[in-house]
């Protein structure tokens, strides 16, 4: 990390940024264990945290590494883990526990090439549905997707944000590219972000349930060790955390975690559109791909293709409602993607009659290429 | 009958007082026993309840958190030890018990049974071991006897059990001891000292599984099976003294392993306090 004498400028990678991002946003716990290409967050982590009276611990493996997250997340620190495929598949079960107790954490997969032990130092993005899908059960997720070093340390902040408002594990989706790639970036000042903490109880601790079913969905949180005794399970609960198996309570509390997700979405989509005023062809991508959408529409504007690009920052939960108002003036749309086709079917269900979608797919490894996406823009003109 | 009435008040104002009884265990389990003697080690330490942490896994035993009146979390199959590692860590003045199965802690969770184990991290792990899963319904576990019956060894179990107290002490477990639930007074003694101990600490109280393990083996009720543990266990000390031929079929008993050790969360600590005033001093 190269820092400029006289200015917060700094030259950072993507794995880096997202360590920055952490700090920023007030993570002070960390358990990871060593995958490529996601360990040089953990490597940041353990030389960080420690300098912040913060906690860094390297597990014995991906299971203990989120398991430890939640236990301090409930214990009330702000808590996050950084893994890639491989590891990911291992945190699965445990990411769907933190989801049925309600326990804020960040879960960061720089995503590398697929399926299996795959390709460690090669780009993938076949992990976008596993990361809306994995864990067994009816479950809502949130998951953010940055595109450049400085979106590397915004979308951490965010996703810790996001976590902390919803109680709920989010998922940053990077990738190899982006991850080990440098640019430059003005680290943001104290304020200069909004940082968001999880909402503590102010009920005495009689009164207090853990996981109330609120009109704002969201309960406060209490921590362990801090005068309020609770229950925390991952088996179906009601709002004191004690095991049910009455219907009316399950439903209940399915409902709640789906709700409190749903119902404030509009808090958690975040979408960049770029040229998008006159488009009639439009490019879907995110990650890494957008930032080759953007430069294969700034020649194809050139040759005066109406083409625009929309890049979702947000890709759980999907932004239906919004994408289809912005298909509405839309022909065609290039879903560009390095995978064999996840999001395109999200939006071919969500695309307007009138919207003809296109599949750009890649999966050898590689960079999609501006080059790749202006050719396809052109076949389908 | 004094002792008992006293100690069941104790134990009242250490239960949750609404919603969780009766509870999950077969008529004569031992899990009571045990859930008994922790109550009580807890008591007599004069600790606050706001200050420990119970975690649990999956299984019968790990069913325990949910009627004690402190900060739980029962877990997911396995992993108790390294959620507790989380809470532990986040909360070090925080006590922090797990509460696992023989399966649950060896076989599932092995990994981190050991590695917390060498971290030594200061937490009390109270394993109760039935030699089988009870919770499933009577499969063979990594403490089942060679040729023993469960329903996943119809033909008696071919493979060789784990013996808890090598395991932890050869990862590095500073507390390792071993309790019945039949020698109730022994097991709350350990239970406290495990609490007490800076470091990681395992009791390993054998239990009773006669749903399952006692019925396939032909050992007898609940009774009789408790009543083998009074014959075949042998204190340590006792233990010493005697040649091995006379300890064939016995088992030890008490605390059979303790050593001081750096402990994870104090070292922890103290690299967090080099650091930070380093950079005050910068």
């Amino acid at each position: 990390m190269k820092k400029d004498n006289n200015s917060n400028t700094r030259l950072l990678q993507g794995n880096e940024a997202c360590v920055h991002g952490a700090l920023y946003a007030g993570v002070r716990f960390f358990a990871g264990y060593p995958i490529t290409p996601s360990t040089e967050i953990a490597e940041g982590m353990a030389r960080e945290l420690p300098k912040l009276g913060g906690k860094f611990i390297q597990m014995e493996d991906e299971i203990g590494s989120i398991a430890a997250v939640i236990g301090a997340s409930n214990a009330g620190l702000k808590a996050m883990t950084a893994t890639s495929g491989p590891g990911y598949s291992l945190m699965v079960e445990n990411i769907g526990f933190g989801y049925m107790t309600e326990t804020p954490c960040v879960i960061i997969n720089v995503q590398r090439g697929g399926p299996s032990t795959g390709l460690p130092t090669k780009i993938g993005q076949a992990d976008t549905m596993q990361t809306r899908w994995g864990p067994h059960g009816d479950n809502t997720a949130i998951a953010v997707a940055p595109s450049t070093v400085k979106e590397c340390f915004e979308e951490t902040v965010r996703a810790v944000n996001l976590a902390e408002r919803f109680r709920t594990p989010v998922t940053v989706l990077s990738d190899e590219v982006l991850g080990h790639m440098r640019e430059m970036m003005v680290m943001p000042g104290d304020g200069d972000l909004e940082v968001i903490d999880r909402h503590k109880p102010d009920v005495p601790s009689d009164w207090y349930k853990h996981f109330e079913i609120t009109p704002s969905l969201v309960s406060a949180m209490a921590s362990f060790g801090e005068g309020y005794r609770y229950n925390i399970s991952g088996l179906t609960h009601d709002e004191d955390g004690f095991p049910t198996a009455k219907p009316a309570e399950i439903k209940a509390k399915l409902n709640k975690l789906r709700r409190k997700i749903e119902r404030f979405a509009d808090e958690i989509y975040k979408i960049e559109t770029y040229k998008m005023d006159d488009a009639h062809i439009a490019v879907f991508s995110y990650g890494t791909v957008g930032r080759s959408a953007q430069q294969a529409i700034q020649i194809a504007r050139q040759s005066r293709i109406k083409v625009g690009s929309i890049r979702p920052l947000t890709i759980w939960p999907f932004p239906d409602e919004k994408l289809r108002e912005m298909l509405t003036g839309v022909r065609k749309v290039i879903v560009a993607e390095l995978n064999m086709g996840q999001l395109i079917r999200e939006v071919q269900r969500v695309a307007p009659r009138h919207t003809e979608v296109f599949p750009l797919q890649r999966y050898d490894g590689e960079v999609m290429t501006p080059q790749q996406i202006l050719d396809r823009i052109r076949e389908v003109k | 009958m004094q002792r008992i009435s006293h100690d069941s008040e104790i134990t009242h104002e250490y239960l949750r007082p609404k919603k969780k009884f009766p509870n999950v265990w077969c008529a004569g389990c031992g899990n009571g026993i045990i859930m008994g003697a922790l109550i009580r080690a807890i008591h007599n330490l004069g600790l606050d309840k706001d200050e420990i942490a119970v975690v649990s896994g999956i299984g019968c035993s790990s069913r325990m958190p949910v009627y004690l009146d402190f900060c739980t979390l029962h877990t997911t199959h396995g992993r108790a030890i390294a959620f507790a590692t989380g809470v532990k860590i986040a909360k070090p003045h925080m006590k922090v018990i797990v509460i696992t199965g023989d399966g649950d802690a060896l076989a599932i969770g092995g990994n981190h049974f050991i590695h917390a184990s060498r971290r030594n991290i200061d937490m009390t792990v109270i394993l109760v071991n039935n030699k089988i899963y009870g919770m499933t319904g009577g499969q063979a576990a990594p403490t089942t006897p060679s040729g023993a019956f469960a329903t996943t060894a119809p033909y008696g179990n071919h493979e060789k059990q784990f013996d808890v107290v090598n395991l932890a002490v050869g990862a590095g477990a500073s507390y390792v001891s071993r309790g019945t639930v039949y020698h109730v007074v022994q097991l709350e003694k350990l239970i406290q000292g495990a609490i007490s101990k800076k470091g990681f600490a395992v009791v390993d109280v054998f239990s009773n599984c006669h749903t399952y393990y006692g019925r396939f083996n032909k050992e007898g009720d609940s009774v009789a099976m408790i009543s083998w543990m009074k014959k075949h266990a042998m204190p340590i000390q006792a233990a010493k003294k005697l040649p091995p031929e006379k300890l064939a079929d016995k088992f030890v008993t008490g605390l059979i392993h303790e050593t001081d050790a750096s402990e994870f969360t104090e070292e922890y600590q103290k690299l967090i306090d080099r650091l930070t005033k380093k950079e005050a001093a910068e």
